[in-house]
């Protein structure tokens, strides 16, 4: 039976506002646009405080919770860390992926989150091909929705676990956190930047922080006017001249599944954006070297930058689980300190 | 039947196509304008008064641009009802595109298109379909179709790429005296698009439609209009600056270039796709705010021929979807002349008779259509009466159409429509 167990959060949805009006549940995370600075700071003080506590104390905080992971895309370090978020603070999990449910049968998303919510569930994670169905998801159900990467839209779980991965490379804590603790730092994202969708998250999120983010790629990978989604950005053509200006890099792949008809010189590419181990020895020595994943060994990374000393690859994913966390937290709330009357917030 | 004379009172005429704006009485009789006088001077007689005192007396809006659906999709619309909201909106003759599920392409679904069986409120003209199927290869017939009923031929939203196919297009047209209409879109440009190209679609993910597939084509089709005397191409819903500059300089070299253009793309930017909302999905997209003031400008500078909805009604589960899933288009006629209203004659000082002669004599005479449009004795009775000075709230959920959307839910528009006759007969009564 449809039985929604803490529904105190949940806002109404209303029958009288067109479907395009209503509400987005505060406690979604759709966007890394929507994040406010002191929201940003709050989910990582979270996540650190999270990561240690006790295991068992941990898992009573969302103690047989629903929580619904909806997968329209394949998908291991998010889907699986997304899970094991879940499970470590105590909530029921169900995973719902296209190759092995309705949607095969062409169950619309908006029903499938209907059916979702009926079934129980309080949050549901989505990863879908189409960019700003999280949207959708959260207009149909009223619930909380996390957005686990939208077509080549967003992926704000990932800008957030880079973000830590970066603070704890500049060794900057989370309480240190405001509009000013990226100054002096340049961050250069590089490669197919159009079908990005970490991308546009990180560009979205970084220079809230006083980050100076440089875009680079080639035209067809990157447009001029990636520059415009908000102030703070560059686009740098040179990958040398971007990498000399930067205290990070973060490397994509190619998304050969997104080109849609458009040819890439996949030789001239490698050429002139591959992170290999002369180039970085020569060019950003120091810097510190990110990659989302999957990483395609030999295209936009060498394996030798990959699992070298400046690679920070591995503990992007080991993040990945500590800032989810903190974002189911931030979207069901806290029921183990809440029976204590309250207790901590 | 023969619906009983109407004498309207004190009405502000404004008729365009006779270049008259004063205070008349009007006299409607066998479904035609019997007498035009001054006030008083027409004895009620018989006849059922409508007192106009206040409210424009225009000839009957024409729309030459809607989807009614039928046959094929009667579940997002029929003939019915679409003229139903074509008459609340104020509009007496609508032209229904070909996009219909069979495409009308034969003389029998133009003809079937026009039967009193289905019921229509208002004068209904067929656009026929400008190649069997719409699939761009082989020509209807057109003479055929014409003498069906068809005032038109277009594939509309699948355009007519091929230029040897065009070209003969043009040609079979010229020679039975219709008109071609191109749905303006190099589909080779956009697959897979869903929004204006630029910036805001970057920012989106979402794939961008350039202005150049518009453009681009309106250019070959002007090109190949000079090789055919006398060719008409119609350009449908126009909606970038350089595809109006186009049009704009072919007239000057004297082709007979004419086009439309919807009230989205001068009321509406790129931006209202907001957080990916459906009902700002439409083909052409939105597109950014130089585009629409050049809308403008063709409209306030005669370039733009006419204002035509592109109504175009899905079911909420089409449109309740993702962006890119989503199916192209809005309803339009109940808001149409609200809208023309408030931004062109309220922000833009347009004379109120030519904001109506956009929605009346300049749409007729676009697609050569003959009757509709004025309001002169012996002309059909087709007019509207309306409430230049009315704000109002338009609330999608009270419009007559199946479909509901719409990006001017909750929108407060101008000029309030108080009745709507069509041939005599009262369609609409608002009081």
């Amino acid at each position: 039976m449809a039985k929604t167990r803490r529904p105190s959060r949940t806002p109404q949805k209303s029958a009288a506002l067109p479907f395009f009006s209503q509400p987005i549940h505060p406690g979604s995370a759709i966007s890394a646009a929507d994040f406010t600075v002191p929201e940003v700071r709050r989910i990582l003080q979270t996540a650190d405080a999270l990561e240690k506590e006790n295991p068992f104390r941990r898992a009573r905080r969302l103690a047989k919770r629903r929580v619904a992971l909806l997968f329209y895309e394949s998908s291991t370090r998010t889907r699986t860390s997304f899970e094991l978020a879940a499970k470590a603070l105590g909530a029921d999990t169900t995973l719902v992926s296209s190759l092995s449910s309705s949607i095969e049968k062409g169950e619309s998303l908006k029903d499938t989150g209907i059916t979702l919510k009926a079934l129980g569930a309080e949050c549901i994670i989505l990863r879908s091909p189409y960019s700003g169905a999280p949207y959708l998801l959260a207009r149909a159900t009223g619930l909380p929705v996390l957005n686990a990467g939208d077509g080549m839209a967003e992926h704000p779980s990932q800008a957030l676990l880079d973000l830590r991965t970066m603070l704890q490379f500049l060794e900057i804590p989370a309480r240190r956190i405001s509009e000013k603790a990226l100054r002096g730092v340049t961050i250069s994202i590089v490669g197919d930047i159009l079908h990005s969708r970490v991308a546009r998250s990180n560009a979205l999120l970084l220079p809230k922080l006083g980050a100076k983010v440089i875009l680079c790629g080639p035209p067809e990978l990157l447009p001029d006017s990636a520059a415009c989604m908000t102030p703070g950005l560059i686009v740098e053509r040179d990958f040398d001249a971007a990498l000399r200006a930067s205290t990070i890099v973060m490397m994509l792949r190619i998304q050969a599944e997104r080109l849609a008809g458009l040819q890439i010189d996949l030789n001239e590419y490698r050429a002139r954006y591959q992170a290999n181990s002369d180039r970085i020895a020569a060019q950003a020595p120091k810097a510190l070297i990110l990659h989302p994943g999957p990483i395609i060994r030999g295209m936009e990374i060498t394996a030798e930058v990959a699992d070298g000393p400046q690679s920070a690859i591995a503990q992007q994913v080991h993040n990945g689980v500590a800032i989810r966390i903190a974002l189911l937290v931030r979207a069901l709330g806290n029921s183990a300190a809440r029976t204590k009357k309250g207790g901590r917030r | 039947m023969t619906a009983k004379p109407i004498l309207i009172r004190s009405g502000r005429l404004i008729d365009p196509a006779t270049n008259t704006d004063a205070a008349r009485d009007l006299l409607i009789r066998d479904g035609k304008v019997a007498d035009l006088s001054a006030p008083g001077k027409i004895k009620a007689g018989g006849a059922d008064v409508i007192d106009a005192n206040g409210l424009v007396v225009a000839p009957g809006l024409i729309d030459i641009h809607v989807h009614l659906r039928e046959p094929g999709e009667g579940y997002k619309e029929t003939i019915a009802t679409g003229t139903a909201a074509a008459a609340a909106g104020g509009f007496t003759t609508v032209c229904a595109m070909p996009n219909t599920i069979p495409v009308n392409d034969t003389p029998e679904i133009t003809r079937w298109m026009q039967a009193p069986e289905r019921g229509a409120a208002i004068r209904v003209l067929p656009i026929a379909a400008a190649t069997l199927e719409s699939n761009g290869e082989t020509l209807t017939n057109y003479a055929a179709l014409k003498d069906a009923g068809a005032i038109a031929v277009t594939d509309d939203g699948r355009p007519i790429l091929g230029d040897a196919i065009m070209l003969e297009a043009l040609r079979a047209a010229t020679r039975v005296g219709l008109p071609v209409i191109q749905h303006a879109e190099d589909t080779r440009l956009t697959g897979g698009c869903s929004m204006n190209a630029g910036a805001l679609a970057f920012r989106l993910g979402l794939r961008g439609m350039p202005v150049e597939a518009e453009s681009s084509l309106v250019e070959r089709d002007i090109a190949l209009v000079r090789q055919v005397p006398k060719a008409h191409l119609h350009v449908a819903h126009i909606s970038t600056k350089k595809a109006v500059d186009a049009v704009r300089s072919a007239r000057q070299a004297g082709l007979r270039v004419t086009c439309e253009v919807t009230p989205h793309h001068f009321a509406l930017t790129e931006e209202h796709v907001g957080r990916y909302d459906t009902n700002a999905k439409m083909n052409p997209p939105l597109r950014a705010e130089a585009d629409r003031q050049a809308m403008i400008e063709g409209l306030l500078d005669g370039t733009i021929d006419a204002i035509a909805t592109d109504h175009a009604p899905h079911a909420a589960h089409e449109k309740e979807q993702e962006f890119d899933r989503a199916p192209n288009g809005i309803t339009g006629l109940e808001t149409a002349l609200g809208l023309a209203i408030r931004i062109l004659h309220l922000q833009h000082k347009m004379p109120l008779a030519k904001v109506l002669a956009l929605f009346t004599t300049r749409p007729a005479q676009a697609l050569g259509l003959k009757g509709p449009g004025t309001l002169a004795p012996g002309a059909p009775a087709d007019l509207v009466l309306f409430d230049p000075l009315a704000k109002w709230t338009f609330h999608a959920a009270d419009s007559k159409s199946k479909s509901k959307n719409t990006p001017f839910d909750g929108w407060e528009l101008s000029a309030r429509v108080h009745a709507t006759i069509s041939a005599g007969h009262i369609v609409c009564r608002r009081d």
